[in-house]
């Protein structure tokens, strides 16, 4: 099990990984769509490859709850202590 | 009063050169682009073809990586060309509703088609990324193309086969003639290097073997050529009514005279022996742009290398163009840098406006024992192309029995 350091940086790097945004800039506030510009085909290949990363299973149906990095560390957390 | 079109931007990525000066360097030179392939996958699956003629300046040394991840590799071949053109335009200034593009490919996203079915298998369809579909779907690249520059006049993809990049002129013609554009974006990109093409292509005896030696292999009118080359790339043209392009006093490359798509409604692979398709869209391009057989002094051929594809391409050079077939200087540039596909008409128009503005021919390569069947002036060594008014043409062959044509005249 991660903690939440590991799994926001774990994060930070798949996000840089996909838009080329700094890891530094993936924060627990910041919102995926408004603060980091990024689209819904981004967001669901952010989510495909943080499931591989962190061996969890995040439904389609929860992702739209997904709105902030923290909110995702968060999920990712809960399902790996499940 | 027909809208005079003309050409004033250039753009290409080649297994001959990474953009447009590269290239005619090459082009005037003489060189070859075909090599051995390294790939692990040549000997994985035993392919009967061993090298094929690559991009000599590779996608992700122009593109940012995240923008590639976003773009199969013939998008990104194809946007490398068109910002190359749009800068060598010097528009700064353009109503993006007037903007157009005509963007071909013959194939389309073939290596992300694959790579995705491959994941598929592996890992499931959740690995399946969810930008496989716009990536490998054939409009992709006139869609980024248009994003890119902000053209919101109709982004069009034409594709047959390896007429494509040829039909994307024709259709970029019309649309600036017809009033619909004022600038259009035409070009072709072709990137399908992948193990399964080439086996495709390998099953229809259309390529060549010559293994121990693939920069001889590309050998048009040679009596020992034994198939084509596969190449990948792109070639973009920026064309504009000649009344935008003056009032912003742009360079002038040369004039798109006219252009023509014919169908030979033959055979679905064979060339019509008489090549009478050819004939008639050589006949047909001239017409439209009031050309006469003796106003042409270069022709850019299609000519793959195939044994059963050149002949039929000079037959129709002879019934279109008459005896004067015999004063014309003709180029067979894929002898260079393979068969670009859906690329090949794009990149070839970009060389025949540099050959009408330059007034040089580029080289024909590997040509030892002409075919007496195929009694062309074929351009060998370097050769300077006359003053005054001339015209050039460039035709382009496709599986399906497409024919087009594009003639370029000097201004």
């Amino acid at each position: 099990m991660a903690s939440n350091e590991e799994i926001l940086a774990g994060l930070a790097e798949i996000v840089n990984e996909e838009t080329g945004l700094a890891p530094e800039a993936v924060e627990m506030d910041k919102s995926f769509t408004e603060d980091l510009d990024i689209d819904s085909i981004s967001m669901m290949t952010i989510v495909v490859n943080a499931e591989e990363k962190f061996g969890v299973r995040i439904p389609d149906e929860e992702v739209k709850n997904l709105k902030t990095v923290g909110d995702a560390v968060s999920f990712i957390s809960g399902a790996q202590a499940a | 009063m027909t809208r005079k079109v003309v050409i004033t931007g250039l753009g290409a990525t080649t297994p001959i050169g990474g953009d447009v000066p590269t290239m005619w360097k090459n082009a005037l030179k003489g060189v070859s682009g075909a090599h051995t392939l390294e790939d692990d996958w040549v000997a994985k699956y035993e392919l009967p073809v061993h090298f094929a003629a690559r991009c000599s300046t590779p996608a992700l040394d122009v593109l940012s990586r995240v923008e590639a991840k976003r773009m199969d590799p013939s998008t990104q071949f194809g946007v490398i060309a068109a910002r190359e053109a749009w800068a060598d335009s010097g528009i700064t200034e353009v109503d993006h509703d007037r903007l157009a593009v005509a963007f071909a490919t013959g194939i389309g996203g073939v290596w992300t088609l694959l790579d995705a079915w491959d994941t598929l298998k592996e890992k499931g369809p959740r690995r399946v990324l969810p930008m496989t579909v716009p990536m490998l779907m054939p409009n992709g690249v006139a869609a980024a193309v248009s994003l890119d520059l902000g053209a919101r006049a109709g982004a069009h993809t034409p594709v047959s086969a390896c007429a494509s990049g040829t039909e994307a002129l024709h259709l970029g013609l019309d649309l600036i003639r017809s009033g619909k554009a004022d600038v259009v974006m035409c070009g072709g990109a072709e990137a399908a290097i992948h193990p399964m093409p080439l086996a495709a292509f390998s099953s229809m005896q259309a390529l060549s073997r010559r293994n121990d030696d693939p920069e001889h292999a590309s050998r048009p009118y040679d009596l020992g050529r034994d198939g084509f080359v596969m190449g990948e790339g792109a070639g973009a043209l920026v064309l504009e009514a000649e009344e935008h392009a003056l009032a912003r006093g742009a360079r002038i490359y040369a004039e798109l005279a006219g252009t023509s798509v014919t169908s030979d409604s033959y055979h679905i692979t064979a060339p019509d022996p008489q090549g009478l398709g050819a004939t008639r869209a050589l006949k047909a391009a001239m017409f439209d742009g009031r050309i006469q057989a003796e106003d042409v002094v270069h022709v850019n051929a299609h000519a793959t290398s195939t044994p059963v594809g050149d002949k039929p391409e000079y037959t129709a050079l002879r019934a279109a163009l008459g005896s004067h077939v015999d004063n014309v200087a003709v180029s067979a540039t894929k002898s260079q840098m393979g068969h670009l596909l859906g690329a090949s008409g794009a990149v070839e128009a970009v060389l025949t406006v540099l050959a009408v503005y330059e007034r040089k021919a580029p080289l024909t390569i590997n040509l030892e024992n002409q075919d007496p069947e195929i009694p062309l002036d074929v351009v060998t060594s370097s050769r300077a192309l006359p003053a005054g008014d001339i015209v050039a043409l460039s035709n382009s062959f496709g599986f399906g029995g497409h024919n087009a044509v594009i003639a370029v005249r000097s201004v």
